[in-house]
């Protein structure tokens, strides 16, 4: 099923509203938001100047830093009596991201993750349990009022006390389950301590996943948990943009596919800012083409993916964004080797006899940095033979994959921290060592 | 004729090996013998116990990497060449090895534990040559 009529539109019919859309935020900007006009003023370009889509890569970029420097209403183009919400990001390097909504915004943001859900195969009858974390983080609102407009039944149960929401999952008959994909895989885990096996007792057939990374390996052990017939997808957004709800998989999992009427990607390149041709891997930035409160222009994702425009066998026309292989700040400088946390992954998640649960440690050894991986063995074994093989395919595997010498460090089961939220699995030693 | 071993992962970290003996403290389990062999990251812990089964179930809802393997008792009279008698009838027959540690529970008595892949060759062996071996009743005797 396909929500909106604005997911099938022409290439035409959706470039011609964009335009309308953008020339009308860049508008507004120009005039309520002051230090985005000093920017763009800095360029020498007037709202006047964008006549079309093109001219878009002539504005300025706004990145995060410039979210903090004008904390915590500095970009919003609207006064704060017209806002509904806040929301802010975690802010673990200094002061937080501050977003707000309007209620425009609201409508849209629920419009858009309503789409989303739709395309992962939500229904009016699911019962939702959404198991982010309720709060200041735009995950768990975001996908509870989407999910409560298509008419499902939402159980917002949060993060925590795993035990219980297994429980709830059985007893109110859960369908459909939001999560990250590490808690997804967590809960499943908890599940079968208690005696009870996901695939069998419980009903959960969808799982709209998000705000990390799913790698094709974390898709797998996801199937390996919950049931080959359960529909994994992912999707995407993040609190500056709105939250979730800038695009999300379909059932055909090849992408997702943007809500372009409400936001413009580029795809472009992070060191030089240059917009890259179409289908080039490169950083994503977005504009904001419909936001009221926080309409960004050309923000700055730190995403690294591309863009696909051949249509989808859906039915839905919208541009499709390649699954992230990485985000620009997750990336590590390993002995001048770019390694993303998710390479790492998906080695760990290819060798039988470990379980999904890692973590990378990166430190200095004199000169050089050590790269170490531990890893928690899934089967028991009498065999150092059997220890040794499983050690050395890890490091194998990581270096066809990666160039590198690793350490391989095996750990007993439930070693590792289990997150509910975005998993935290490295941990960089160099600075402190510096 | 054979019997269970626990075998535990541990890594090599001070209090592991300390963790595990209270599990088995805690859950009633005597110890009759221990072999402990080491990497530089981690070991292997082999445990004959009197209660094989209960020791896994305890120790792996403890969160060790836990599993049962079939080993062989080996009585060995307590004289001088004993063992090599025994263990030359095995040779002859072609068996390796995988690790061997001793096991005695009485003040005149000697066993070693044997583990090796080619268990029934093993056991025709010891059964021809008339050679006792401890089975799990004895050991859940104990």
């Amino acid at each position: 099923m396909i929500w909106a009529k604005e997911e099938t539109l022409s290439r035409e019919e959706m470039e011609a509203l964009q335009l309308e859309r953008l020339q009308e935020t860049v508008k507004r900007v120009y005039e309520k938001v002051e230090p985005y006009r000093r920017k763009m003023d800095e360029c020498g370009i007037k709202p006047e100047d964008i006549k079309s889509l093109k001219d878009l890569s002539r504005l300025p970029f706004v990145t995060k830093q410039d979210l903090r420097d004008n904390y915590p209403f500095g970009l919003f183009a609207v006064p704060k009596e017209e806002l509904l919400r806040i929301h802010a990001s975690s802010g673990t390097t200094g002061k937080p991201t501050v977003v707000g909504y309007t209620k425009g915004d609201m409508d849209t943001w629920t419009e858009c993750v309503s789409r989303i859900a739709v395309a992962g195969g939500a229904k009016a009858d699911d019962v939702a349990q959404i198991c982010f974390g309720y709060g200041m983080f735009t995950g768990a609102l975001g996908l509870h009022y989407g999910l409560e407009n298509i008419g499902a039944t939402i159980v917002p149960s949060s993060t925590g006390n795993s035990e219980k929401q297994i429980m709830y999952m059985k007893d109110f008959g859960t369908s459909l389950l939001v999560a990250t994909p590490s808690y997804a895989l967590r809960l499943a885990e908890v599940a079968r301590e208690i005696g009870v096996d996901p695939k069998t007792d419980l009903k959960v057939k969808i799982g709209l996943v998000g705000s990390e990374l799913l790698t094709d390996a974390m898709r797998e052990e996801m199937h390996k948990c919950w049931g080959e017939d359960m529909l994994v997808t992912s999707n995407y957004g993040m609190s500056e943009l709105m939250g979730p709800g800038v695009s999300g998989e379909c059932e055909y999992l090849c992408g997702m596919h943007i809500n372009e009427d409400f936001f413009i990607p580029e795809i472009i390149n992070p060191k030089t800012g240059e917009v890259l041709p179409e289908g080039e891997w490169g950083e994503l930035v977005i504009t904001c083409i419909k936001k009221e409160a926080l309409p960004l222009i050309r923000y700055r994702t730190k995403d690294i993916t591309r863009l696909i425009y051949e249509p989808c066998k859906c039915g839905r026309t919208t541009v499709r964004m390649e699954n992230l292989s990485g985000r620009s700040d997750d990336m590590l400088k390993i002995r001048g080797v770019n390694v993303f946390p998710s390479q790492i992954e998906e080695v760990v998640l290819s060798v039988e006899g470990l379980g999904p649960h890692y973590e990378i440690i990166v430190e200095r050894d004199g000169y050089s940095d050590k790269l170490t991986v531990r890893v928690e063995l899934a089967s028991a074994t009498d065999s150092f033979k059997v220890l040794e093989e499983i050690e050395k395919t890890v490091r194998n595997k990581l270096k066809v994959m990666l160039g590198l010498d690793a350490k391989v460090k095996l750990e007993s089961p439930n070693t590792l921290a289990r997150f509910e939220g975005k998993a935290k699995r490295v941990r960089d030693l160099r600075k402190e060592q510096k | 004729m054979t019997v269970n071993q626990v075998s535990v992962f541990i890594e090599n970290r001070q209090g592991r090996l300390g963790e595990v003996l209270n599990v088995l403290k805690e859950n009633d389990v005597n110890i009759l013998s221990i072999s402990l062999a080491d990497t530089t990251e981690y070991g292997l812990l082999r445990l004959i116990v009197n209660k094989p089964e209960h020791a896994k179930d305890v120790l792996l809802s403890a969160g060790f990497s836990t599993m049962l393997t079939e080993v062989l008792i080996i009585k060995v009279p307590h004289v001088a060449g004993a063992l090599q008698d025994i263990l030359s009838e095995i040779a002859k027959a072609n068996i390796s090895i995988e690790y061997m540690y001793g096991l005695s529970v009485e003040a005149n008595d000697a066993s070693i534990v044997m583990k090796t892949n080619q268990l029934n060759e093993a056991c025709n062996v010891l059964k021809n040559k008339n050679i006792g071996t401890m089975t799990e009743k004895e050991i859940e005797s104990l």
